[in-house]
C-alpha cells in the first residue's frame, strides 16, 4: 500500500472514529450516572438524521437553524426517553430498565419504518462540506477533516461543564453515589434529565455529519453505529468521556484500517467491534480509563 | 467446661495474611487460629477490616500475601464454593437469602453440595438421583424440625422478621454440614432479649453439631458471654488476643475503642 | 386429604393430556397449511422462550443471544438436509464445499446435531463470557450473536453466503415441533424441579450466597448456558424444517427481542407462563397483521393502517408491560390446579358478592 492510499484509510478512520466518539459519549454519560446501557441511543442518533433531513428538505431552514434546530429536538426526544420509559423504573431491578431500553429501541425503529418508510432516504447535498481538499497527493473531504475538530470541542466543553460547572458537579455526586446525592439534596431527575439532553444533543451533532458524510438514512441506520458505540465506551472505559472518545477513535480507525490492509475481511467488518469488545472484556474489563470497583460482600 | 484449650486441634489458621486494595491495606499481617471445638470471637471498631478478614478466609478475595490453612491444608485461593465444599459455612453481615425462595427451598438449595449425580440424572430421576434427592428432603425436614423452623417452612424468606431470618441463615449455613462456622455479625439489629436467645441458640448448635464457631460480633454481652477467646483488629492490625477477662482489660483495646484518653 | 387430592389431579392431567392429543390430531387433520404454520411457529417460539427462560428467568443471567444459536440450528438442518442433486442450483454462485457436498442425513439427526452445535458453541462462548455481570453480559451475548450471523454470512461455500439456503425439506405437518416443544417443556419441568434447578434459582437470587453454600458458579451458569444453547439450536432446526428457506437476515439479533416479549409477558421464571405466552405473542402477531392492512371502518379509510404499523403497535405492547405489568402473567409462578381452583373460586366468590341469588346454585 502506497502512502497517499494509506493516508486516505487513515483520514477515513479519524473520520469516523469521531462520528463514533460523539455517539460514544452520550452511552458513557448515562452509563455512569443510571449502570443502564441506553440501547436506545443509537435509535435517537438514526432519529436526529431524519429530523435534519425533514427540517431541511420539507422546511427549508437554512443548515445553520436546521443545526440549532436538530439539535434540540433531539435533545428533547431523549428527555422524553428518559421520563417516559426510564423515569418510572427507577426503582425497579436493573433487569426491568434494560428491557425497557430495549423496547424503546424497538419502538424507535419500527416508528420510524412507519411513519418515515423503510426505504432509504438521501441526505441532503451539502456540496461544500462533501468536496475535496488537496493535500499533495492526498484529496480529503471538509466534512472528514471538521468532524474530529467538532469531537474535539465537544468533548472540551463537555469536560468544562462536567469539571466546572454546578450540573456537572451534581452529575459527578450522582454517578459516585446514587442515593446519598440524592439525600445530599441534588434534584436526581433533573440532573438525568440534563445527562440525557446533552448526550442525545451530542448524537444529533453527530448524526448531522454522519448524514452530510455518507448521505444514506434508514430506519435501522442507529443499530449498528448504537452497538459499536457503546463498545467504543466500553474500550474507553464505561463512565468516563475521555475514554469514550479514546474509544471511538479506536474503534473507528481499527475498522477502516483492518479493512484497508486485509481486504479480505470486508464481509467482517461489523465483527470488528464484537471481537475487540469480547477482547477488552477479558484481559482489562474496566476499559483503558475505567476505575476498579469491586462489589462490596 | 473449657475443653477447647486442653485439646488444641488448630481447625482454621490464617499465616500472616495481607490484603490490599488499591493503597488501601484492609488487613495486614494477620495471624490467628481457631481450635477445634471454641468459640472465637474477631472484634474491632467499625472500618478494621474484619470482615474483609472473613471474606480472605471464604475465598471471596485472594489475599495479597499469606496463606490460610484449614486443619493444616492451604485453602489460600480456592473458590467460596470449594472452601465450603470442605467444612467452612458463613452467614452475612447484610443478610444474604435467597429472598424470594421458601425457608425450606433456601435449607434445601444448600444440601446442592452434597449432590453427587449430573444434571441427567437428577433430571430424569434415575435411581441414584432419586435416592440422593430424597435424602436431601430427608436431611432438611430433620435440621428444620431440630432448630425450630417447622412453622414458617413454606413461607417466603424474606417474608420473615428480621430476627428470624437471621436464625434462617445460620441454619441455612448448618445445612452445608461445616465443622467450622463463620458468623459475621449475628446480633447485628437485635434487641437485648433476641441477643440472648441468639447466644443460647449458638452454644446449642455448637454443642448439637461438633461445630467450631468462629465470628464477628458487635455486641459486647454477648461476646464475652460466649467466646472462648477474643481477637481484637483495629486498622487491619491484630492489637490485642486472649480470653475475655484479658481483652476487657487490655490497654490497647480500651485505647481502640474509645480513643486516646487526651483527645477525649 | 393430600392423597385424595393427588388423585384428582392426575385424573385431571390424564383429561388434559387426552384432550390436547384430540385437539392436535384434529388440527393437524383439518387445519390449513397456514393455521399449521401458526401451530407450528407458536411452538418454535414457546421452545425458545424456555431456551430464554432457562438462563434469564431461571439462572438470573441477562443474556441476549438466542438468534444467533437458533441460526446455528437452522443452518444445521439447512446444510445437511437439502437434497444433493439441488446443491448445485442452490450454491450457484460458488459450489459448495467437497467435504460437505456429499453428506446427507435426515431431519432428525440435523436437528439434533443443530442443537449439539449450538450447545458447543454456547460452550465455547461461555468460556469468556460467563465471567461478567449483568448488563455487560447482556452486551456481550449480543455480540457472539452478530459474529456468528457474521460468519454465516461470509462462510459463502458453506451456507452459500447472503443468499441463504432454499429447498429444504419443510414438513406441513405438526408433529416434530409441537413433539420437540413438549418434550421441552417436560424437561424443562423436571429440571427445574431437580436440585440443579434450585440450585439455579439461588444464583439468580443472590451469587455471593450461592456460591458460599458451596455451588460453583461457573459451573452452573454453563450448565444452564449450554442447555439453553441446546434447545435454541433445536428451536433453529425446527424453524428451518418450517419455512424451508432461509438466510442470515432472519437471524438479527431483534429476532431475540420476540423472544425477550415472550418471556417478559409470561413471567421470568415460570415455563407455563412462557408456553402461555408463546401462543399469545405467536397468534397475536399473525393476528396483528391486519394492522398492517389498509383498514376501512364506516366507510372511512383509517389512515393509521399501513405497513409498519403491526410491528409499531407489537413495540408498544412490550413497552407496556415492561412499565405497569413487570411480572408478567404468571411471575415466576406455574399453572397448577390448585392455581386454577383458587382462581376459580376468587371469581365465583366476587360473583356471588355482587349477585346473592347465584349462591344455592354452586355445586358443593
Amino acid at each position: 500500500m502506497d502512502f497517499p492510499t494509506f493516508f486516505q484509510h487513515l483520514s477515513n478512520g479519524i473520520s469516523l472514529g469521531s462520528l463514533y466518539a460523539l455517539i460514544a459519549v452520550g452511552y458513557t454519560m448515562v452509563y455512569g450516572i443510571l449502570r443502564l446501557i441506553n440501547f436506545a441511543h443509537g435509535d435517537i442518533f438514526m432519529m436526529a438524521m431524519y429530523f435534519a433531513f425533514f427540517s431541511i428538505t420539507l422546511f427549508h431552514l437554512p443548515w445553520y437553524i436546521a443545526i440549532v434546530v436538530v439539535i434540540l429536538i433531539t435533545s428533547v426526544l431523549g428527555m422524553l426517553i428518559e421520563a417516559a420509559a426510564y423515569r418510572p423504573l427507577r426503582d425497579a431491578p436493573k433487569t426491568s430498565v434494560l428491557i425497557s431500553a430495549i423496547g424503546v429501541s424497538f419502538l424507535l425503529e419500527n416508528l420510524a419504518t412507519y411513519i418515515f418508510s423503510g426505504k432509504p432516504k438521501s441526505f441532503p447535498e451539502f456540496t461544500y462540506m462533501t468536496s475535496t481538499v488537496q493535500f499533495g497527493p492526498v484529496s480529503v473531504q471538509r466534512v472528514s477533516l471538521l468532524t474530529p475538530v467538532v469531537t474535539l470541542a465537544a468533548l472540551a466543553i463537555l469536560l468544562y461543564i462536567i469539571n466546572r460547572t454546578k450540573l456537572g458537579m451534581a452529575m459527578r455526586a450522582v454517578s459516585k453515589d446514587y442515593e446519598t446525592a440524592r439525600v445530599m439534596g441534588i434534584k436526581i431527575n433533573r440532573v438525568i434529565a440534563a445527562t440525557f439532553a446533552i448526550g442525545s444533543g451530542l448524537a444529533a451533532i453527530g448524526a448531522i455529519m454522519w448524514g452530510v458524510k455518507y448521505i444514506r438514512i434508514e430506519p435501522m441506520m442507529g443499530v449498528m453505529p448504537g452497538l459499536k458505540c457503546f463498545i467504543a465506551a466500553v474500550i474507553g472505559g464505561i463512565g468516563n468521556p475521555v475514554g469514550a472518545v479514546l474509544g471511538g477513535f479506536i474503534l473507528g480507525m481499527g475498522e477502516v484500517l483492518l479493512v484497508a490492509f486485509i481486504s479480505q475481511l470486508t464481509g467482517w467488518r461489523d465483527a470488528f467491534a464484537f471481537v475487540a469488545l469480547i477482547l477488552v472484556l477479558l484481559i482489562r474489563p474496566t476499559g483503558i480509563m475505567g476505575e476498579k470497583t469491586t462489589e462490596k460482600v | 467446661m473449657n475443653q477447647a484449650l486442653k485439646t488444641m486441634v488448630p481447625v482454621l489458621e490464617t499465616k500472616n495474611i495481607t490484603m490490599r486494595f488499591g493503597g488501601v491495606v484492609a488487613v495486614n499481617d494477620l495471624s490467628i487460629q481457631v481450635n477445634q471445638g471454641e468459640i472465637v470471637a474477631l472484634i474491632g471498631p467499625n472500618g478494621a477490616g474484619k470482615t474483609t478478614a472473613f471474606n480472605v478466609i471464604t475465598g471471596v478475595y485472594t489475599p495479597t500475601s499469606g496463606d490460610v490453612l484449614l486443619k493444616g491444608e492451604s485453602i489460600t485461593g480456592l473458590l467460596p464454593d470449594k472452601i465450603t465444599q470442605k467444612g467452612v459455612a458463613r452467614t452475612f453481615q447484610n443478610i444474604r437469602l435467597f429472598k424470594n425462595l421458601t425457608v425450606y427451598e433456601n435449607i434445601l438449595i444448600a444440601k446442592h453440595l452434597r449432590f453427587k449425580a449430573d444434571f441427567m440424572s437428577a433430571t430424569l430421576q434415575l435411581p441414584h438421583a432419586r435416592r440422593m434427592e430424597k435424602q436431601m428432603h430427608t436431611d432438611t425436614e430433620l435440621l428444620i424440625n431440630r432448630l425450630g423452623l417447622q412453622s414458617v417452612k413454606n413461607e417466603i424468606a424474606s417474608s420473615l422478621p428480621y430476627g428470624q431470618q437471621r436464625h434462617l441463615e445460620i441454619a441455612r449455613a448448618l445445612a452445608t454440614e461445616p465443622e467450622l462456622l463463620l458468623l459475621d455479625e449475628p446480633a447485628a439489629g437485635m434487641n437485648p432479649q433476641e441477643t440472648d436467645e441468639l447466644t443460647a441458640f449458638i452454644r446449642e448448635i455448637k454443642n448439637e453439631y461438633n461445630l467450631t464457631v468462629f465470628m464477628i460480633e458487635h455486641h459486647m454481652d454477648l461476646v464475652m458471654e460466649i467466646s472462648d477467646r477474643i481477637y481484637v483488629l483495629d486498622f487491619g492490625v491484630l492489637i490485642a488476643e486472649g480470653n475475655p477477662d484479658q481483652v476487657q482489660n487490655n490497654p490497647k483495646v480500651i485505647e481502640a475503642y474509645l480513643g486516646v484518653e487526651e483527645d477525649a | 386429604m393430600k392423597k385424595q387430592y393427588d388423585k384428582k389431579r392426575v385424573v385431571l392431567n390424564l383429561i388434559l393430556i387426552a384432550a390436547s392429543v384430540a385437539l392436535l390430531i384434529y388440527a393437524n387433520e383439518n387445519m390449513s397449511f397456514y393455521s399449521k404454520r401458526i401451530i407450528n411457529l407458536c411452538a418454535v417460539y414457546a421452545i425458545m422462550g424456555l431456551s430464554m427462560n432457562l438462563i434469564n428467568g431461571f439462572t438470573g443471567m441477562f443474556s441476549l443471544g438466542s438468534a444467533g444459536f437458533m441460526a446455528i440450528g437452522a443452518y444445521a438442518v439447512a446444510i445437511f438436509t437439502v437434497p444433493v442433486d439441488v446443491r448445485a442450483e442452490v450454491f450457484y454462485l460458488q459450489p459448495m464445499w467437497p467435504l460437505i457436498a456429499n453428506i446427507h442425513i435426515g431431519f432428525l439427526p440435523a436437528m439434533i446435531l443443530g442443537g449439539f452445535l449450538s450447545a458447543i458453541a454456547a460452550f465455547l462462548i461461555g468460556f469468556p463470557v460467563l465471567r461478567l455481570r449483568g448488563d455487560y453480559l447482556a452486551i456481550a451475548t449480543l455480540g457472539f450473536s452478530e459474529i456468528i450471523r457474521i460468519a454465516f454470512t461470509n462462510l459463502q461455500t458453506v451456507t452459500n453466503g447472503p443468499l441463504g439456503i432454499k429447498y429444504i425439506p419443510s414438513f406441513d405437518e405438526i408433529w416434530w415441533p409441537v413433539g420437540v416443544a413438549i418434550v421441552t417443556t417436560v424437561f424443562m419441568f423436571l429440571l427445574i424441579k431437580s436440585t440443579y434447578g434450585r440450585a439455579f434459582k439461588a444464583i439468580r437470587e443472590d451469587e455471593i450466597a450461592a456460591e458460599a453454600m458451596g455451588i460453583n458458579l461457573f459451573k452452573h451458569k454453563m450448565l444452564s448456558f449450554v442447555i439453553s444453547g441446546f434447545m435454541a439450536g433445536m428451536g433453529g432446526a425446527l424453524m428451518a424444517g418450517i419455512l424451508g428457506t432461509i438466510d442470515p437476515k432472519q437471524f438479527l439479533f431483534t429476532l431475540t427481542y420476540n423472544f425477550l416479549l415472550i418471556i417478559v409477558l409470561g413471567g421470568m421464571g415460570s415455563i407455563s407462563g412462557t408456553i402461555i405466552s408463546s401462543v399469545i405473542v405467536t397468534a397475536g402477531l399473525e393476528w396483528l397483521r391486519i394492522a398492517d392492512e389498509p383498514m376501512i371502518m364506516f366507510g372511512y379509510h383509517i389512515p393509521m393502517f399501513r405497513p409498519g404499523f403491526r410491528m409499531v403497535v407489537f413495540s408498544i405492547l412490550l413497552m407496556a408491560i415492561v412499565l405497569f405489568f413487570s411480572k408478567g402473567l404468571m411471575g415466576t409462578k406455574e399453572l397448577s390446579w390448585e392455581l386454577l381452583g383458587n382462581w376459580y373460586k376468587r371469581q365465583r366468590a366476587r360473583f356471588i358478592k355482587k349477585d346473592p341469588s347465584l349462591k344455592g346454585g354452586g355445586s358443593k
